[in-house]
């Protein structure tokens, strides 16, 4: 897994001109946590189901990445927060 | 395979199964855990917090500076839940959760120092290599770890 949050270049400016673009939380393949415990994790956090919750896993598993929720940078906040308290690989960054 | 460590009574509570020594090293790295958690400064405890922002390392140090302390305290707490009940028969649902946070924090140092990949079969280390004991604590770990997943969130 082990795939790092590549690093962007981006126009420092950007996000002034478009505040009310969402937000997007992303979690990362990473080689350490579980495959189960990541959805368990998912599941308890944001109440998907197994199937949705799994699904995601495997995104993150095999395409390194998936988005897991999305809103105000204030929610994407909270959320990156939970999911770190959780240990995962979260980031989160504004939509393009 | 050996006999299953974690398993869901019919009370809604989780019976634990463990050998005294294995409680005995739990107990150990447990207290090894604490003191690095509270020292703070070992760079194989990046895991535990990770990088927020990506693309903007000036919203990423803001992010951290405000949720740092907190992740510190819960991790602490954690850590005082499991050696509060380190020999205990049963666990409620709360406390196995801080069992299973601190399972995974130590996961994530050691895995970090052992530099684990993906690709890396636990399985093939040499007997001879230096860390071949942190290597059979690491499979362990996560060995338990995954019966706590499964007497949690059971399929």
């Amino acid at each position: 897994m082990s795939t790092a949050p590549a690093q962007v270049e981006k126009p420092v400016d950007e996000n002034a001109l478009e505040p009310d673009r969402p937000w997007v939380v992303i979690v990362w393949n990473d080689p350490i946590n579980l495959m189960s415990y990541v959805t368990w994790v998912f599941q308890k956090l944001f109440g998907y189901s197994l199937e949705k919750a799994t699904s995601l896993m495997l995104d993150v598993h095999h395409k390194g990445r998936a988005v897991v929720s999305n809103g105000t940078r204030e929610k994407a906040e909270l959320d990156v927060f939970r999911l770190h308290e959780y240990r995962l690989w979260a980031t989160m960054e504004q939509d393009v | 395979m050996a006999r299953r460590r974690v398993e869901r009574a019919r009370n809604g509570s989780f019976r634990l199964h463990l050998p005294v020594e294995e409680r005995a090293v739990l107990r150990s790295v447990v207290g090894q855990l604490r003191e690095l958690v509270v020292d703070d400064a070992d760079a194989d405890l990046r895991r535990l917090y990770p990088t927020a922002y990506a693309n903007d390392p000036a919203a990423d140090a803001e992010f951290r500076a405000f949720v740092h302390d907190d992740l510190v305290a819960r991790r602490l707490e954690a850590i005082d839940t499991v050696t509060a009940t380190i020999d205990e028969e049963h666990l409620d649902e709360d406390q196995l959760g801080a069992w299973m946070g601190v399972v995974n924090d130590l996961r994530l140092v050691l895995g970090t120092r052992l530099d684990i990949s993906e690709e890396l079969d636990l399985n093939a280390v040499a007997d001879d290599d230096p860390e071949v004991a942190t290597f059979a604590l690491y499979s362990y770990l996560s060995w338990l770890l995954e019966q706590m997943v499964e007497a949690i969130n059971p399929r």
